[in-house]
């Protein structure tokens, strides 16, 4: 048999294409279930992170109902009811309409009595998308915790932004001066009072990412967390 | 009666023998991909900032190299001339593609840290280079055996690179704190944030050439 010929070289490529389709894709049908499972085991378990309780994926998926009591959809400021579920809501879909448009998830977290609240956050790093989480304490305005996830910044640079030295530098800070919303910024050299962080070197753009990813994922809930401190406060008297 | 000899010999060519052993010993050194070939520079200077990346990123290539390289052997009279390098993509391309997938499901944690490493493998020059140069001409075992040594070769750089870059540049090991535990802090020292930034890896992959070119003799330049 001539390998050569016109014949046998689009046989042999179509039977290659053929084989080689047939076995990625029943890989990947066999293998969805459980990467499926991961990613949500690893959400349940970056959440937590972001108010300090550090689990292993598997258990994050068991002791997630015990941590967050109540997941709502944030839209404009006001609570609303939405066809999918707070949890299923795709961030990337949402951060791409406009802050008034958008329907964006909150989690009411409970821990040692206090409660917090579970902001989801999305932007834009170097590489690709980056996102995290970061958890208010029950005044919405003093950061309990950040958490920060990215697809493919480089590593010892932009890749930075994962590891726990750069995500304890935000505990303490305010996203509020007074009623008005001024986000926490993360800036290059000395970070000075509650609304800055030092970014990281070589990094600049992730931390830019993450500055902007911050100040525009914040925005939709500052009307909700001013009237539901107005509610505390009135409890409160 | 010498050349019946070397007829038994010929067909029954032990495993590792010296040319089979060279196959492999010789891409650690004389042969190196990446100080001798200067093949995969562009994967050197991406993740060699630490050491653990760098490591995986070895130990993905070596099960790309070595697998791919026995699969193109196999098939090597069956390719037709005339798209072998598309034949050789798919190969590759499949095979990462495998690795993935199933690093997604059973080792979740590690698949995050290489993100897009692992999706690089396919553009490194190494792979193709060696389905292209060797394991289209040569047996299964030898073409393994050279996969092998290549991706050995390759790896035995990119943690020495890593080593020092990490080191010198972030003052760890595998992400360990060691200049801060004995205390080298304290006297005034100070990372090199240079180390970081790709071009030092350029510059310590010269440094390793030249310690090599200067200690293996097959590789001194005459004026």
């Amino acid at each position: 048999m001539d390998v050569n010929s016109n014949k046998y070289t689009y046989v042999f490529a179509l039977i290659m294409v053929i084989v080689v389709a047939a076995l990625l894709s029943g890989t990947s049908i066999a293998l969805k279930e459980r990467q499926e499972a991961n990613v949500r085991q690893e959400k349940q378990q970056d959440i937590l992170k972001s108010i300090g309780v550090i689990l292993d994926r598997p258990e994050a998926e068991a002791q997630f109902d015990n941590y967050i009591k109540e997941r709502l959809v944030i839209k404009n400021g006001s609570p609303v009811e939405s066809e999918v579920g707070a949890f299923d809501i795709n961030m990337a879909d949402a951060v791409a309409k406009s802050v008034e448009e958008r329907e964006v998830p909150l989690y009411v977290a409970e821990k040692d009595g206090s409660t917090y609240y579970i902001v989801p956050l999305r932007g834009k790093g170097l590489w690709g998308p980056i996102w995290g989480y970061i958890s208010l304490e029950e005044d919405g305005s003093t950061v309990y915790g950040a958490t920060f996830g990215h697809k493919g910044e480089t590593p010892g640079l932009g890749a930075e932004i994962s590891t726990n030295e750069f995500q304890a530098k935000f505990e303490g800070k305010q996203i509020m001066e007074g009623s008005d919303f001024v986000s926490v910024a993360v800036i290059k050299g000395n970070p000075e009072g509650e609304h800055e962080v030092d970014g990281i070197s070589g990094g600049t753009i992730t931390s830019d990412g993450v500055d902007a990813m911050l100040e525009e994922c914040l925005k939709p809930y500052i009307e909700y967390f001013n009237s539901s401190n107005r509610a505390t406060a009135l409890n409160a008297q | 009666m010498s050349t019946e000899t070397q007829e038994v010999v010929k067909s029954k060519e032990p495993l590792f023998s010296k040319k089979n052993r060279r196959l492999m010993t010789d891409p650690l050194n004389e042969d190196n991909p990446i100080t001798v070939q200067v093949l995969g520079i562009c994967s050197a200077l991406a993740i060699t900032v630490k050491l653990e990346p760098a490591i995986v990123m070895s130990l993905s290539v070596f099960f790309v190299l070595g697998v791919g390289n026995v699969v193109i052997s196999l098939m090597r009279n069956l390719i037709p001339n005339r798209i072998r390098i598309i034949v050789q993509l798919v190969v590759v391309a499949s095979l990462v593609i495998l690795v993935d997938q199933t690093l997604k499901a059973f080792l979740y944690d590690v698949s995050k840290q290489l993100s897009v490493f692992v999706g690089l493998i396919i553009t490194n020059c190494i792979i193709m280079g060696r389905f292209e140069a060797f394991a289209l001409g040569n047996t299964p075992w030898k073409s393994f055996l050279d996969g092998v040594g290549n991706a050995a070769g390759y790896g035995a750089i990119l943690v020495i690179v890593a080593f020092f870059r990490e080191l010198f540049g972030s003052g760890t090991l595998f992400g360990y704190p060691l200049f801060e535990k004995i205390g080298l802090y304290s006297t005034g020292y100070e990372n090199n944030g240079m180390m970081l930034l790709p071009p030092m890896a350029l510059i310590v992959v010269a440094l390793i050439i030249w310690v090599q070119r200067s200690k293996t003799k097959s590789l001194i330049e005459e004026e």
